[in-house]
């Protein structure tokens, strides 16, 4: 092995690392609140949907279900570019994730509504509650909580789906490794530690999405 | 300038023999995923084995998988890809990207493999091994029946997933359907049509295969 480690140039660059990390985070949150929220539409669309609503929400779900998410990132980064819309690189990581998550979530909440017995909905409504007050006050809770896990596990996916941000130009942590480490030629060094990383990202995310459980969901 | 450009026809349109060449690219997908998906499962299904049956392979080998579900696809590719020559092995894209998907397609089975394991019920399995039943017996006739259908949709979940983060083999130089698009788009700069048409060719690939095995779980509910 004719190879010597040089670890100085990623000590050196760990700061940066850090910041890039912070934006990673940040996309990945940011494009998991709008799929929450996209998501809640899309499934109450596909079950109470009229029929052009309905088609559109299963369209979004089945295409960002069934194409790989960099082909959508590459397709608002590219494709829209022959409309002449030109999104920054961070608009291209947001829409794409947004889209993607969008999808996935969906899938989980309409399995959450359909575990919701109909009961809760007549009792709420029995109660004098308006058709949008019962769904606010009492079954979105509830389906939330049924679906926490997936929605931590879409999260986390969030994070490590943010790293195909470096294929579309975004300086997320991967963007950021690749940056710096063509810039100092120590790719192995910095691809190791971008790794490590991101493996200490995921593990803060369970972590907190585990402590905010049990105070959310304790009865 | 821009005329001498056209001139020695440095772009093209896209043509007909184009759509021959992402079918070419699919083909590439899908003998990558292929691979992957078998081999990864095989092993995934013995690592699976191993977390159920003993708490020091849980504890070691555990951690070592959960490293690849921690970590994203392309940065597991990139380091690996970098790691080979400081090893001094030559080894192209198309090997480099099948191994590290084997592994990211066996750390995601194993955990799908150890759900099925204690998906069934542990009197079930005292019951065969009290009829004499061997070890391996029980593990065929009994957990492998039951199991299996336990854990099938969570299974086509690994395998639809691995065949659309094979795209990002691309990223090491294999030409896949991913890489032949971008390929395209470099010469007939037409991105939404290539992108558009790659897209079905992935939707063609993995929504069939999601439908079918809803259905099946559906009918296996009434059995």
């Amino acid at each position: 092995m004719d190879y010597t480690f040089h670890w100085r140039p990623v000590i050196k660059a760990l700061p940066d690392l850090m910041e890039a990390a912070l934006t990673t985070l940040e996309a990945a949150a940011l494009s998991m609140i709008i799929g929450i929220v996209l998501g809640l539409v899309l499934a109450l669309l596909r079950l109470h949907g009229n029929r052009p609503l309905y088609l559109f929400a299963t369209v979004w779900v089945e295409i960002a279900r069934n194409t790989p998410a960099l082909l959508q990132l590459f397709f608002f980064g590219f494709g829209l570019g022959a409309f002449g819309w030109h999104l920054s690189p961070f608009m291209i990581v947001l829409c794409g994730l947004s889209f993607n998550n969008a999808g996935y979530l969906a899938e989980n909440f309409r399995g959450g509504f359909l575990a919701i017995p109909d009961t809760q909905i007549k009792a709420a409504r029995s109660l004098g509650m308006s058709a949008s007050q019962s769904y606010l006050h009492i079954i979105i809770p509830q389906v939330f909580r049924l679906i926490y896990h997936p929605l931590t596990n879409q999260l986390v996916w969030a994070v490590l789906m943010s790293s195909l941000g470096m294929l579309v130009g975004f300086r997320e942590l991967s963007g950021e490794t690749q940056f710096l480490a063509s810039n100092t030629f120590r790719l192995f060094e910095f691809f190791l530690a971008a790794a490590v990383i991101y493996y200490l990202l995921v593990k803060i995310v369970l972590g907190t999405s585990y402590l905010l459980c049990r105070k959310l969901f304790r009865y | 300038m821009s005329t001498e450009v056209n001139a020695i026809q440095f772009f093209s349109g896209f043509q007909v023999s184009d759509l021959w060449y992402l079918a070419k690219g699919a083909g590439g997908t899908i003998v990558i995923s292929a691979i992957a998906i078998s081999v990864g499962t095989i092993l995934g299904c013995l690592f699976g084995w191993a977390l159920s049956v003993s708490r020091w392979a849980n504890m070691t080998l555990g951690s070592v998988l959960d490293v690849f579900r921690s970590v994203p696809l392309i940065i597991q590719l990139l380091l690996f890809f970098n790691f080979l020559p400081i090893l001094g092995l030559p080894v192209g894209p198309f090997a480099a990207g099948t191994i590290v998907l084997i592994f990211y397609t066996a750390a995601l089975v194993a955990q799908v493999a150890r759900g099925g394991i204690e998906a069934v019920p542990s009197s079930m399995r005292n019951a065969a091994r009290s009829l004499g039943m061997t070890y391996w017996q029980d593990i065929r006739y009994v957990v492998m029946p039951v199991g299996l259908r336990a854990v099938l949709p969570a299974w086509t979940g690994v395998a639809l997933g691995v065949l659309k983060d094979s795209a990002l083999v691309s990223v090491l130089g294999y030409i896949e359907l991913l890489r032949a698009s971008q390929i395209l788009v470099t010469r007939t700069q037409e991105p939404f049509i290539i992108l558009t048409i790659v897209g079905l060719f992935y939707f063609a690939l993995s929504y069939p295969i999601s439908k079918m095995t809803a259905r099946l779980e559906q009918r296996w509910q009434y059995d």
